[in-house]
């Protein structure tokens, strides 16, 4: 079996507000508000590296667990916005974490990487212990802060997320994932050369079919209905998107955790920052199941199923 | 132009308002569909005609001047 152990997260401390971000993109602060959802989304420093986020937030996720770095089996790191190829940042998380032996994987996905991590770390907790999953992007510098780069540059922050998959213990215990693929529209969401290039429309066209319907089917195959699901973890990408998935698998837009307001769109990152939030203000034990999901490049998208510990 | 009519019909009820763009106006950079309205306009599509779009033909591309639209549901239709 596979627990959630404990989340982390980490988020530069710089704010970029619509009112400083709006001026430089040609966009009405108010609009980028109403089109996204998002107020302000944080920056790093220019010494900072996808990496550098990722150790930070893998620490505070390591401490949250009260588990030390050299228990681990396994790290995932997910990005795509990492500033090197290959080696990605996953052996740099893991040496910064005083490891020099540990397995640590790329998992180079934006925006669904961290759900791909997460499905993956189930599988290998059982095998390898305790799997660190970690989301880190710096989203920042790969956007166009002009005219030109508005679509993008008003949606994407910087962040990390961490999640600790356990093989012994948790608060929850991950029952089954969904993981989808489909490569004939991977040109809709790419990075290329050192730029995001996004057919927003076409994304929110994709996404707003495929994630309920993933939703759906993990349910359905657990024998679970929409409004059994305590709470819902998804990708922040779009408040407008999480909205109408709510409105796609019919439950209250209240049963979906959002913090896209203060982060924007961190990319894989997103969902581990926003579990790590829900669960600091929801620390008990937990009894409704819960629900990832996530949609990103490639296109990849699903969704992953906890339920609590005993369940 | 029944179909186009009818496509206009779906337009207007997702914008609540009385439209009238042209055949090959973009009704991106018109303004008239943003990301969001573009999901609504295919799901009044599929109603409207009883088809089925396929997420392999979810492509905004497909959807941005009502000409192309009316060729893509004759399309399906056929």
């Amino acid at each position: 079996m596979a627990f959630l152990r404990a989340f982390g997260s980490y988020v530069p401390p710089r704010r970029v507000t619509n009112h400083e971000l709006g001026p430089l993109v040609g966009a009405d602060p108010a609009w980028i508000l109403e089109v996204s959802g998002i107020e302000e989304r944080r920056y790093a420093a220019n010494e900072e590296t996808v990496a550098s986020l990722g150790i930070l937030a893998a620490e505070d996720c390591l401490r949250k667990a009260g588990v030390s770095a050299q228990d681990l089996g396994m790290i995932l790191v997910a990005s795509g916005s990492s500033e090197r190829f290959c080696p990605g940042p996953a052996s740099q998380v893991a040496a910064g974490l005083g490891l020099s032996a540990t397995p640590a994987l790329d998992i180079p996905v934006a925006s669904c990487g961290s759900l791909i991590g997460l499905a993956l770390a189930a599988e290998l907790a059982p095998k390898v212990g305790r799997v660190l999953v970690v989301g880190a992007e710096i989203m920042s510098r790969r956007v166009d802060r002009t005219p030109e780069g508005k679509d993008t540059a008003i949606l994407f922050g910087d962040g990390a997320g961490a999640c600790l998959v356990d093989a012994d213990s948790g608060f929850a215990r991950i029952a089954d994932w969904i993981l989808s693929t489909d490569g004939n529209a991977a040109e809709i969401l790419k990075v290329v050369g050192e730029r995001l290039v996004m057919d927003g429309k076409s994304v929110i066209l994709q996404a707003y079919r495929k994630i309920p319907r993933a939703i759906g089917d993990l349910l359905a195959r657990n024998s679970l209905a929409a409004a059994d699901v305590g709470i819902y973890l998804l990708h922040q990408a779009n408040l407008n998107l999480i909205e109408r998935v709510a409105a796609g698998v019919k439950v209250p837009i209240e049963r979906f955790f959002v913090n896209i307001a203060r982060y924007g769109n961190t990319s894989s990152a997103s969902m581990l920052i926003a579990a790590d939030e829900w669960r600091a203000a929801h620390p008990g034990p937990v009894s409704a199941p819960i629900v990832f999901s996530a949609f990103g490049a490639g296109i990849q998208w699903g969704a992953l199923l906890a339920v609590g510990a005993q369940g | 132009v029944e179909t186009e009519a009818r496509i206009l019909k779906v337009l207007q009820s997702i914008k609540g308002t009385t439209l009238n763009p042209g055949a090959d106006e973009s009704l991106f950079e018109s303004g008239l569909l943003d990301s969001f309205a573009l999901t609504d306009f295919v799901g009044g599509l599929e109603d409207e005609f009883g088809i089925t779009i396929p997420d392999s033909d979810l492509s905004a591309r497909k959807f941005d001047t009502i000409r192309k639209v009316a060729a893509y549901v004759a399309a399906k239709a056929a």
